[in-house]
């Protein structure tokens, strides 16, 4: 078979069958690890990324390569997370109230001096610190948490936040501040090395 | 520069100080305008009183540095790795994604 002769022949069922697998494979490596990374669940970030081919297998003959195609997967398996994040029943949600910045009769701020702040690199090389930092962003409730990973690790702007949450932009910067606000709360323990590595 | 300490008439004081006078904001207003400073959303001027805040406000300026840790550290500790590889490739769910296709 010549070249232009397997090129003509795309469109038949079986050639679909191996560019589908084609795409899959390409692909699955780095949309499960995104999926698990908003879900923090294998089981779960699994079912999402099924549902992100099976939108994207749909899609596909409309997708029209305005964005490249890592960048529309990208959406569409952030849009499956959210969806089964949506579904489940997640465990009772501890109020962030108490760990929101806090001020004195006078509105200044209660903050107690700092001796030490941990650098990046500390929490890095310490496989006990990097764990206990993944799981204080996993104690911050979902509405938070997603915000939060969408703009500052995932890379999306305000108005992407608020497009694939529903909500509003002023919702979202809201949001992404207390977030981080209350992160740092949680953190401080480790920050301060509070918290022997 | 540490004008205040956390002594109850200094923290009075530091409270009416920049409750009243010219371009001074409370710590809890500070706080309504960390996200925009951050973002660089603020105009001239206030980004001005907000950086006057700063150096006046110890409490503010090692908030300011730890929430701005914390933001570094979410990043590092959460962020994709560049070359995205599995422990395994994961054979099963790939089968039932191609299986589900043709349904
Ligand atoms: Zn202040």
């Amino acid at each position: 078979m010549t070249k232009e002769h397997s090129k003509s022949v795309e469109t038949t069922p079986s050639s679909v069958g191996d560019d589908a697998e084609q795409l899959v494979r390409d692909n699955i490596g780095w949309m499960l690890l995104l999926a698990d990374r908003l879900l923090r669940d294998r089981a779960l970030a699994e079912d999402a990324v099924q549902a992100a081919f099976m939108a994207a297998f749909r899609g596909l003959a409309n997708f029209e390569g305005r964005s490249s195609l890592k960048t529309w997967l990208h959406r569409i398996t952030v849009n499956a997370a959210l969806d089964i994040l949506r579904q489940v029943k997640r465990r009772a949600e501890q109020p962030i109230d108490e760990h929101l910045p806090e001020f004195d009769s006078y509105e200044c701020r209660i903050e107690a001096p700092w001796a030490h702040m941990a650098s990046v690199d500390e929490i890095l090389e310490s496989e006990d610190l990097h764990d206990r930092v993944h799981k204080a962003i996993g104690e911050l409730p979902d509405g938070y948490r997603n915000v939060l990973q969408l703009r500052d690790v995932e890379g999306y702007n305000t108005s992407e936040v608020a497009e694939l949450l529903g909500i509003s932009e002023t919702n979202v910067k809201v949001r992404l501040h207390r977030a981080r606000a209350v992160l740092k709360k949680l953190l401080e323990p480790i920050l301060r090395r509070e918290v022997q590595p | 520069m540490t004008l205040f300490s956390t002594t109850g008439v200094r923290r009075w004081l530091k409270g009416m100080m920049l409750k009243h006078m010219h371009r001074m904001i409370t710590c809890r207003e500070f706080e309504e305008f960390v996200l925009r400073y951050l973002e660089g959303e603020l105009s001239d001027r206030q980004r001005s009183v907000f950086e006057w805040h700063l150096r006046l406000c110890r409490e503010c300026r090692e908030y300011l540095a730890a929430y701005k840790r914390t933001l570094e550290i979410t990043t590092a500790v959460m962020a994709p790795p560049n070359a995205p590889v599995l422990d395994e490739v994961p054979e099963d769910l790939i089968k039932a994604i191609l299986e589900a296709r043709k349904h």
